[in-house]
């Protein structure tokens, strides 16, 4: 389309990170969620978000997606409010979606096109061109016409990255998108994020792996509702900070040959299960 | 051939044909959201919560269809609103909620209608509807509506399949979720009451949900599974009405059963077809 509907005229100052967190505070029912949590990202990184269960990952995703108002703070992107902009994409948890709902792969694909193509209007040419290239580089152009529960976990994962695309998401959220998935998916999942890289797509990923984490990823962020420590893998995965996130209940799990970080839900609450 | 066109020498008969082929296409529409966003429970309540809307429209206008009709969409509204009130505001589940709705605006429009004398005989007509009586100004009326409701559908389907399919993307991608969902609400309501004379309020939900339901388990495209619920309802409803001309049951209940009895086939075959699958395995 001619006239580029970026939602309500926000403007990217390419100038300001992609995403700048200050003094974010969150609180569910009463309980503090996420406290004091400031950083930004820079443009094209690849972030790995790691932290015990209930340390508020999924809550900082809600924040930066804008499910979530936080209680106080502020949150930019390219240097504005979050309001308008549609240049965040978000692969959801596997679980949390109607794999039966009658839509096929390209539906999907294609309701990342929604935002930019505006009320009572219809998919164009360049739309579906769109679709197209995004599901060819994810792998996925023969299963285009699937019904999407006819994919595997992996290919279900690389289906809504293909939606970012299509969306033409900036910053890709991504929760857990590994658990649950083979050795082979995990690989052809990291392979795309490596292309992501050269698109100056940016990248945040919620995972419990902390190896995979240290290995994969240029930065990682360790919180427990604080931030604890935000930067290379050597320099946050010390034993001193791994101890202040995850207190006396960090677990490693040698699991497949690789370290596992397992932290007890039950005991950071304060109620035994 | 005698036996389909010899009961259309009657005109409301005709004017029944014409208003069960309407309800049947926005029914079977709307239904298929029903279905995809786990709304039955919700569209049998708003279908039940209007009676006292109706029950106030009919003492006030003393048998004019007008004010039963206005008086239906101002509950089916209030009623949309008070769930959504009380599902935000306490931490009450929203079955709940919709629960005690549906069942205080009910019993307030049994309490409303049962002041009047032949109250048996009204109330009959309210739940089970009175598809013959309808008349001209009802069916232009409905026409207009069921074509502003289809409307609405073709304009804003893609941004329904987005909040129905996925909520989180529908925020990320900014589209004013709140009001889609609003506009939706008072879609079904629209249906909701241009239905009611058709088949009346307690068998509404049938017409809505089972048409939607046995298309789901033939196709999985959405608009396809659209286009075969709204035809598998208008033909039960054509099929109802012949089998109340002719059997002589309350036509309502005719059109339900036919649905059910396409539901039924539907999964018969279903069934059918993954036993083929299995085997060509």
């Amino acid at each position: 389309m001619k006239n580029h509907y970026s939602g309500r005229g926000v403007i990217h100052h390419p100038d300001e990170p992609i995403l700048l967190a200050e003094h974010i505070y969150v609180r569910y029912d009463g309980k503090i969620a996420l406290e004091d949590l400031t950083f930004h990202l820079h443009a094209g990184e690849r972030v790995a978000v790691v932290g015990p269960n209930g340390a508020g990952k999924s809550t900082l995703f809600k924040v930066v997606a804008g499910l979530l108002e936080p209680a106080n703070g502020k949150l930019n992107i390219y240097g504005e409010g979050p309001s308008g902009h549609i240049c965040i994409g978000y692969v959801p948890q596997r679980s949390q979606v109607d794999w039966n709902f009658p839509v096929t792969v390209a539906d999907v694909v294609m309701m990342g096109r929604v935002g930019k193509l505006g009320l009572l209007r219809w998919p164009h040419s360049r739309d579906w061109k769109l679709v197209r290239q995004s599901l060819a580089e994810v792998g996925l152009s023969d299963l285009a016409h699937r019904q999407i529960s006819e994919l595997s976990g992996g290919q279900q994962q690389r289906m809504f990255i293909a939606r970012a695309l299509a969306q033409e998401a900036e910053l890709l959220l991504m929760d857990e998108p590994l658990s649950g998935l083979d050795v082979h998916s995990e690989q052809a999942i990291f392979d795309i994020l490596e292309q992501l890289r050269q698109r100056k797509v940016t990248v945040m990923v919620a995972t419990h792996d902390l190896e995979q984490a240290a290995e994969n990823f240029d930065r990682v962020m360790l919180i427990n509702r604080r931030m604890v420590g935000f930067g290379k893998p050597a320099d946050v995965f010390t034993s001193e900070r791994l101890m202040l996130a995850y207190g006396g209940h960090l677990r490693l799990v040698d699991a497949d040959n690789r370290l596992v970080a397992l932290a007890d839900t039950c005991c950071e609450e304060g109620t035994e299960e | 051939m005698n036996v389909l066109i010899a009961p259309m020498q009657y005109a409301f008969m005709f004017r029944g044909l014409l208003a069960v082929l309407m309800v049947g296409v926005v029914c079977a529409s709307v239904g298929t959201f029903i279905v995809l966003r786990g709304m039955a429970f919700f569209g049998d309540a708003l279908a039940h919560a209007i009676l006292p809307g109706i029950a106030i429209g009919y003492l006030a206008g003393s048998g004019a269809r007008e004010p039963l009709f206005w008086g239906a969409m101002i509950a089916a509204l209030l009623s949309s609103i008070g769930i959504g009130a009380i599902t935000r505001r306490t931490n009450i589940r929203q079955d709940t909620a919709i629960g005690i709705v549906f069942a205080g605006m009910f019993a307030l429009g049994i309490a409303l209608i049962s002041t009047v004398r032949s109250y048996p005989v009204d109330l009959t007509h309210f739940l089970f509807g009175d598809v013959l009586g309808v008349s001209n100004s009802d069916l232009v009326r409905s026409a207009i509506l069921g074509i502003l409701v289809i409307a609405g559908i073709i304009l804003l389907y893609k941004e329904f399949v987005v909040i129905s399919f996925d909520p989180v993307l529908a925020v990320t991608l900014r589209l004013p979720g709140q009001l889609l969902e609003y506009v939706l609400l008072i879609m079904i309501a629209v249906t909701i009451v241009i239905s009611l004379q058709t088949v009346g309020v307690a068998l509404m939900v049938a017409v809505l949900v089972t048409p939607a339901a046995a298309a789901y388990l033939l196709t999985k495209r959405l608009p396809v599974m659209m286009v075969l619920a709204a035809s598998i309802a208008a033909l039960s409803g054509v099929i109802g009405l012949y089998i109340s001309f002719y059997a002589n049951v309350a036509s309502g209940a005719a059109i339900v059963l036919t649905c059910t009895a396409f539901f039924i086939l539907a999964w018969i075959g279903r069934e059918i077809q993954k036993r083929i699958l299995v085997r060509k395995q």
